[in-house]
């Protein structure tokens, strides 16, 4: 049942992300790219970090997302005309896949265990953020302060 | 038939109806079968409750206005709801002709998906959880939090400025009162060091003196978090008097204007069962869960313990709804910011101060005076009753 | 099918290609941001397949560490990235990044 859904959240997960990378429609590009971030939240619960796949949601399809469209609507008038498109991405980003799975499978030290579910309780990750990491925590906690003034700033209209 | 069996008898007939399965069919058949029947159950309790909320707002809100509220379809109006719906059915579906079909058609759904994924975690009674995950209240939240995408993609898939404009205006709304929302939930989290609502209610189970319920709710920084959560929650459901976004009078129907027929249907339930979840969680968190009040009533089904609190909660929100004007926009926002923000804030250290104390009453009186400090001085500080200045305007370019 | 590391891997590479291709490819300056995010997401969905197939079990959750500090830091990219879009737009009216050419206002 787990290779099941396993198949079934890849092709979401993949074909959400293709219509994110590629609709020429702002706006629909921007929700599939919401909708992809269920996808790759599904994949964390099927490796039991549920916790992280529900901070995903809420972090990207709760914030990101609607900062997203929001911008997109902010910068209209210039969704609707036409933009370039460089097919020599195309070709590196083909590259760059071969590449990464040509590498994967030629590894030969990767650990083939077989799929165990070992669940992360949000106990554990409690304690270890705050006992080992506490020190990232304060950091990351000072850096979102100044990327939020530091986004305030940027979009403040200057004083007529 | 003895207490215990009747409290458990939903659980004992899933277990009955899954035991017909065991032994015939894999394993993975089974897990979801018993899904399928918690989702079915689920459902048709909620959407059972949604058609009787219905048709008791109109009634009390009937009563509220001195009048008789729906009494023609069958005895006392009981029937009002299977009217109604088949007045929803049966209207033509209108889609407009600019539209962005696809997002116009998903928002609705989207919508309710999420109302009935957040009602999933909620514990309805002892051992009746639909949905048993280790970060329950981080669920309810997250799956929330989708929502304000629906509601974007309902005023822009519609192209309607009307649309639009409810959409932004319910977006900024939810995304302010989601902070209050949020931290009012963390001192509850904090003292029980959990985020597993099951847990949540357990904590809950035990009563001081042999009477008094060990609920949330009876401290100070509780009683203080759950008035603001239940604000907040008000304005997340987008009730009066915090129904700006839909606010008729101003912008039609906000980002429904464009909805017809059954979609409009879907986006009243959606908010219906948004509202229940809400109150569920608010039940779950400061009001004891599924817990009887007085030990001694103990032998009354936990289920009919939850319903009842939840029907309580939403009484007040109809009365609510019955009793207060509609809040201007920008005096909204202010209260978000300035008022719930901070409150909510004091009632995380308060609980800190409460915990460290011991739990005892000089913890109580601690707790209390710093919340009564705050409350006094944010109540000084944002007093503009002799503050009258000519209203000035701030247009969109 | 069974779902191995390498599975999770190229399916993570998959949707790190598929980032860079947003990111190269389109010239509107939120599909660059949305690019580089896939791209993280991408990146997250490695930690965790190494943390979870890892044959030594760490005392702490390392990966889900990595990955939450990722997100964090990801959804402050967002945030100031954003905001520079909408400034940029204010200034130049266009969100093409082949028509920011100037340094100056």
């Amino acid at each position: 049942m787990n290779s099941v859904a396993f198949a079934v959240i890849a092709i979401f997960t993949l074909v959400f992300a293709v219509a994110a990378a590629t609709n020429p429609r702002l706006m629909h590009a921007a929700l599939s790219f919401a909708v992809m971030f269920v996808g790759i939240a599904a994949f964390f619960f099927l490796l039991g970090a549920e916790f992280v796949g529900l901070v995903q949601i809420f972090v990207y399809v709760g914030a990101v997302a609607v900062l997203i469209v929001f911008t997109i609507l902010l910068t209209r008038r210039d969704a609707e005309e036409r933009h370039g498109f460089k097919w020599g991405g195309v070709v590196v980003a083909i590259g760059v896949f071969v590449g990464l799975v040509w590498a994967i499978l030629k590894t030969n030290s990767l650990p083939t265990l077989p799929y165990l579910v070992k669940a992360v309780t949000v106990k554990e990750i409690g304690t270890t953020l705050m006992t080992q990491d506490v020190w990232p925590l304060m950091c990351v906690g000072v850096l979102l302060t100044a990327a939020l003034i530091g986004a305030l700033v940027l979009v403040m209209e200057d004083e007529p | 038939m003895r207490a215990e069996d009747v409290d458990q008898v939903f659980v004992h007939l899933k277990g009955w109806v899954l035991s017909f399965l065991v032994g015939h069919v894999p394993d993975w058949l089974v897990q979801i079968a018993s899904s399928l029947l918690n989702i079915a159950m689920l459902l048709g309790v909620f959407l059972t409750l949604f058609a009787l909320m219905s048709v008791f707002e109109r009634k009390i809100l009937g009563r509220i206005q001195n009048r008789y509220g729906p009494n023609r379809v069958g005895p006392f109006g009981l029937f009002q709801p299977v009217a109604d719906g088949i007045k929803m059915l049966i209207k033509e579906d209108i889609v407009p002709a600019r539209a962005d079909k696809v997002v116009h058609f998903l928002a609705p759904i989207g919508m309710a998906a999420a109302a009935i994924l957040a009602l999933g975690v909620i514990p309805y009674g002892n051992n009746m959880t639909a949905f048993v995950i280790d970060g329950g209240i981080l669920f309810f939240f997250a799956v929330g939090s989708t929502t304000e995408l629906a509601v974007f993609m309902a005023g822009w898939g519609s192209n309607n400025k009307f649309s639009l404009l409810g959409a932004m205006r319910a977006i900024a709304q939810m995304i302010s009162y989601e902070l209050p929302l949020i931290i009012t939930v963390l001192p509850v989290v904090m003292v029980v060091g959990s985020l597993n609502p099951d847990k949540i209610v357990h904590a809950q189970k035990y009563y001081h003196f042999g009477f008094v319920p060990n609920w949330f709710v009876l401290t100070p920084w509780g009683a203080t978090a759950f008035i603001l959560f239940f604000v907040s929650g008000l304005v997340e459901s987008n009730r009066t008097p915090f129904d700006v976004p839909e606010g008729e009078s101003e912008i039609v129907a906000g980002h429904m204007t464009e909805y017809s027929g059954f979609k409009y249907a879907t986006f009243f339930m959606a908010e219906y069962l948004g509202m229940f979840a809400v109150s569920g969680l608010a039940v779950t968190l400061f009001l004891g869960g599924w817990h009887a009040p007085l030990p001694w009533l103990g032998f009354i089904p936990s289920y009919v313990w939850f319903f009842a609190k939840l029907s309580v909660l939403l009484f007040v929100f109809i009365w609510v709804r019955g009793t207060l004007p509609r809040i201007r926009v920008d005096h909204m926002m202010n209260f978000a910011w300035k008022f719930m923000l901070p409150m909510a804030f004091t009632c995380f250290v308060s609980a800190a101060v409460w915990h460290y104390n011991g739990r005892r009453l000089s913890g109580w009186l601690w707790s209390f005076a710093i919340i009564a400090i705050v409350y006094v001085t944010l109540s000084l500080l944002l007093d503009t009753r002799r503050k009258f200045a000519p209203r000035t305007y701030r247009f969109a370019e | 099918m069974i779902a191995t590391l390498q599975i999770f891997l190229i399916i993570s590479a998959a949707l790190f290609s598929i980032g860079l291709l947003a990111a190269l490819s389109r010239r509107h300056a939120i599909f660059i941001l949305i690019g580089i995010e896939m791209m993280l997401a991408a990146a997250n969905l490695n930690f965790i397949a190494f943390w979870q197939f890892s044959p030594v079990r760490a005392p702490q959750p390392v990966g889900v560490m990595f990955v939450i500090f990722t997100i964090a830091i990801a959804a402050a990219e967002a945030a100031v990235g954003l905001a520079m879009v909408i400034a940029v737009y204010r200034h130049f009216r266009t969100t093409n990044v082949d028509q920011l050419t100037r340094l100056k206002g």
